[in-house]
């Protein structure tokens, strides 16, 4: 462990203590304010009538009943909506010759997957709008569907958009080292095909929406479920062509995000184009089953991959191919290909081998769209290269130990460059990797196994090293043109009754944002954290900055608060120098209170202080103009992105007779750099893991052969339950990054990162015994069943 | 989307009058004969602390007390609770029923979103009803109507079951913790 920033024993020293979130107890009283609460005057509601098809022209879509309904406002067609907001593409420029056909909010004269949105009811209620969408008679003439990775990439075969070449998005491809002269002299080779299965982030609260046009103002205000309130005012600013200024987003409570409410959505777009067409309120909620059929997908990757390894178990090359589907477009503005990029640059990364090759092909279907998700790539990343690491473990004769041990980059060799490109600057695989077999209790789980395995109950313990991409900088996004910030910006005031306002661009949804930064503002300026206000989520009060995502509220909002409330103290100490006729380096502030820096003798309330400025600064020294509030923007330098790493480890046990899974255990050690709060980041850790076992065990979007989704209802998309879930374990190894002050990196998606390796390394391991082997997630009994030939 | 004739659409704009005690209150409100309790509770009397998730009773965010019973709100319409006691979050909060509950959830960081919470909350003091002193597994067993997706559970269990010991305690000592 690192020297805390602060020391824990003084008052206000809060980074480093495990502090409630004192925004949480309006939430545990029913007084949270979600979008989906917001009722505003003359607010009407919009439902979708949405695709039954797959893919299909429009022939025509007749609504004059519709229109004639009583308490129909408006019915909006794609081309009703075309007219004032100008199309999107998903395409980035450092993603070269990548394609992606132009969208509208709602299409013009095709649908491209089963259940997109295709006309607007606008009405007094929500059960009226919805009405009247039986009334719209649309007629469709069927197109030929390409519903997967083969149908998709037949030659000769249907096309996702008529007219194209091919239904290719991206190629991509990377090779470094000597690959193919590794592999030819390799004692031993390992070989697999996995398989990822489609799944969704299904927040409890689904995505929300109230546009409010006011046409006498010409100002859009929109109450958006969103993650990132900026990157939406400069979208709808520029699709509907109302300056930025009039422009404003509000993101308030959020019922959960993990990536999927930072997509452009059709329905979203729409709203805020029916709001401008009415010049009144218009709110949009989507009900569960329209959540599964339009929130964005993650995954559907097919993964090829080998490994090369010398006699004694030393990972000499990797090479991949992946093939992933997303929809018919590639997501606006992030894309759908980050996923598939990063999964081919982060296969491999805790190792210190430098052969690599790695191929990546995106390719379009008529689903719904995938994009970023909660670890983006990570989970796919990390089961392949983990499980060939198990499986060469296995061939050469090593524990899964001994051979991470043998093979990962060690600690005392950083910064270091990954074969992919990847500049790690300080990671701590080998700390990581024996504190975990400390807190499994390693082998006596072994000997437990054999005991069990005598008696017929099959045990499974696996393990998985992870990195994870945090605080990325422009490198990410803002490279390829997209209108996505890396940086962010705080403004902070001391107020007159000597109170503290922080107004900063990160944003919450529930992962203690505000706890963190009211954390670092008290601790830093010297102030109890009650007396500390944080104001997330308004594009009319906060400043311009990235929000909340990619693990980046900790790192770069919380470095942003940190250099922001040292500009202020700074301020508070001049003024208190004048005043008390010193010089500010001799004072300092703690618990309120202005002290001799050297004594810690209280010498004046801040409280004072801010009366003096804002009330008498008669009584100042001639010239004197206090600044009691300072703005203050950080943008990341140094590293590109502050790579964190970890292990996780699992029991559990398989039934061979039925195929299902009881989890036992979980354990996880994490590095994220400097921890704030050390209850929030276990929190991230457990619900990130609970999320990538979901991903393992139960969760898939299921579709038929014509592009039918089959399973989206809450009661048939399986989402971990308490009962199935076990208890985590968790341990800690703090290496600060040296880029910031605050030292801190990202720690929300590293339990989703590894969570399903580790159990596909268990599961494996539980079917040892019967030379039975799994390469697919979801994890399901019948693959279970089916690997066991009892199926 | 529900499948309504068009000879069948004048029909919705019927209202019938229904009462509740909400919360210790009296109420009266009219709501249609498709109304669901969740969607009056929301609308109507503007308690938006009951949530709907997935309207199909398998989420458990719209978990409310119906004659002091937990039910799921979606799945019940308004006019069937004609004459009921409802109890939402926001009179077991205001009359501290669950206090304690909401203490230790606080404490352990046990909600992030904070979406499922009410009707978790609603469910910890039904099971806490019936069971005074449950194990860690049957207290997962009991809270396997209730999605959360952010926290992973545990620090919940390990609030219900801090909240269920303490109760225990305080009532062996005739401190009478209901």
């Amino acid at each position: 462990m690192s020297a805390p920033l602060t020391s824990l024993d003084r008052p206000n020293s809060y980074i480093g203590r495990s502090v409630p979130r004192p925004n949480a107890k309006r939430l545990l009283a029913g007084r949270g304010r979600y979008i989906s609460d917001l009722k505003l005057p003359r607010m009407l509601h919009a439902a979708f009538l949405r695709s039954p098809h797959a893919h299909a022209k429009i022939a025509s879509i007749k609504a004059d009943a519709a229109r004639a309904y009583e308490g129909v406002h408006l019915v909006a067609t794609g081309a009703d909506l075309a007219k004032i907001c100008t199309p999107w593409t998903g395409t980035l420029d450092h993603f070269k010759g990548m394609n992606s056909a132009p969208q509208w909010p709602l299409p013009l004269d095709r649908v491209v997957w089963a259940g997109q949105a295709v006309v607007a009811v606008v009405a007094e209620s929500r059960a009226i709008a919805e009405d009247a969408l039986e009334l719209i008679d649309v007629d469709y003439e069927d197109l030929p569907v390409v519903v997967d990775i083969d149908g998709a990439r037949e030659a000769g075969g249907a096309l996702v958009n008529p007219g194209s070449a091919n239904n290719i998005c991206f190629r991509s491809q990377l090779d470094n080292g000597a690959v193919d002269d590794a592999f030819a002299h390799a004692a031993h080779v390992v070989e697999e095909e996995f398989s990822f299965g489609r799944h969704t982030a299904v927040t409890l609260e689904p995505r929300a929406i109230v546009a409010d046009y006011d046409p006498a103002a010409g100002m859009l205000t929109v109450h958006h479920g969103t993650q990132t309130p900026y990157q939406f005012q400069d979208l709808y600013s520029r699709h509907y062509n109302i300056p930025e200024a009039r422009v404003r987003v509000i993101a308030t409570d959020i019922g959960g995000s993990f990536g999927m409410k930072l997509h452009v959505y059709h329905e979203d777009m729409a709203v805020v184009g029916l709001s401008i067409l009415l010049g009144r309120p218009v709110k949009y909620v989507a009900d569960r089953m329209e959540s599964f059929v339009s929130d964005i997908h993650a995954r559907d990757h097919r993964v090829r991959a080998r490994m090369a390894l010398d006699a004694k178990g030393e990972i000499l090359a990797m090479d991949v191919e992946d093939l992933t589907a997303i929809g018919a477009f590639s997501t606006y503005p992030r894309t759908s290909v980050v996923e598939g990029n990063q999964v081919i640059r982060l296969i491999g990364a805790p190792y210190r081998f430098k052969n690599y090759r790695a191929t990546l092909e995106v390719i379009f279907q008529h689903k719904v769209q995938t994009s970023q998700y909660r670890a983006v790539g990570h989970p796919i990343a990390c089961a392949v290269t983990e499980r060939l690491v198990d499986m060469a473990a296995s061939k050469v004769g090593l524990d899964p130990f001994a051979i991470r041990a043998q093979n990962v980059i060690p600690d005392d060799a950083y910064p270091q460059t990954s074969p992919t490109g990847y500049r790690f600057e300080a990671l701590s695989h080998q700390a990581c990797l024996k504190r975990l077999h400390e807190i499994m209790d390693y082998d006596a789980l072994r000997a437990e196994q054999v005991d069990l395995r005598k008696r017929g109950s099959y045990r499974g313990i696996g393990i998985a090293t992870f990195v994870e991409i945090t605080n990325p900088s422009p490198a990410f996004y803002g490279v390829g043109g997209a209108r996505i910030s890396s940086q962010d910006g705080a403004i902070l005031s001391l107020t007159p009754s000597g109170e503290v306002r922080c107004l900063i661009s990160v944003t919450e949804q529930g992962q203690g944002t505000e706890a963190i930064i009211s954390q670092i503002v008290a601790d830093q300026l010297g102030l109890a954290q009650e007396h500390v206000k944080v104001v997330t989520g308004d594009t009319e009060v906060t400043p311009h900055g990235g929000a909340t995502w990619a693990c980046r509220g900790a790192g770069i909002g919380g470095e942003t608060a940190l250099q922001a409330t040292r500009a202020l103290k700074r301020n508070i100490l001049e003024i208190a120098a004048l005043i008390l006729q010193q010089q500010p380096s001799a004072l300092d502030i703690v618990d309120g209170e202005v002290v001799d820096a050297a004594t810690r003798k209280p010498r004046l309330p801040i409280a004072e202080i801010a009366r003096i400025a804002y009330f008498r600064s008669d009584t100042l020294p001639p010239g004197t103009q206090a600044q009691l509030t300072v703005s203050h923007h950080f943008a990341p330098q140094g590293y590109p992105f502050a790579f964190t790493n970890g292990i996780q480890g699992c029991a559990l046990e398989v039934d061979v007779e039925t195929g299902l899974i009881k989890l036992l255990k979980h354990f996880i050690v994490e590095d994220c750099g400097r921890v704030i709060n050390p209850m929030l980041v276990e929190e991230q850790l457990r619900g990130g893991i609970v999320q990538g076992l979901g991903a393992a065990l139960f969760e898939e979007c299921r579709y038929g052969d014509t592009g039918q989704l089959m399973n989206g209802s809450l009661a048939d998309y399986l989402v971990p339950m308490p009962m199935e879930m076990p208890d985590i374990v968790i341990a800690h190894v703090e290496t600060p990054t040296a880029d910031t002050v605050l030292g801190a990196k990202g720690v929300g998606e590293a339990g989703t990162a590894a969570a399903s390796a580790c159990v596909l390394n268990a599961v494996n391991d539980a079917l040892m015994p019967f030379d039975a082997t799994i390469n697919s997630i979801p994890i399901t009994p019948a693959k279970v069943l089916k690997a066991l030939k009892r199926f | 989307m529900n499948g309504l004739g068009e000879t069948l659409l004048d029909e919705v704009d019927e209202t019938l009058r229904v009462r509740f005690v909400v919360n210790g209150r009296k109420v009266a409100c009219e709501v249609a004969p498709r109304d669901t309790l969740v969607d009056c509770l929301r609308d109507k009397l503007e308690l938006t602390g009951t949530h709907a998730g997935c309207e199909m009773g398998a989420c458990g965010a719209c978990l409310v007390q119906l004659d002091g019973q937990a039910v799921h709100s979606c799945l019940v319409f308004a006019v069937q609770a004609d004459g009921a006691r409802i109890d939402t979050i926001e009179g077991l909060s205001e009359s501290g029923v669950i206090a304690d509950l909401q203490a230790e959830f606080h404490r352990r960081n046990a909600l992030q979103c904070g979406f499922c919470t009410p009707g978790m909350l609603v469910n910890a003091q039904e099971l806490l009803s019936q069971l005074a002193q449950p194990n860690r597994d049957e207290i997962r067993d009991a809270l396997s109507g209730n999605y959360c997706r952010c926290t992973g559970y545990e620090a919940i269990v390990d609030a219900i079951d801090a909240v269920a010991k303490e109760r225990s305690k305080s009532r062996n000592a005739g401190g009478g913790a209901s």
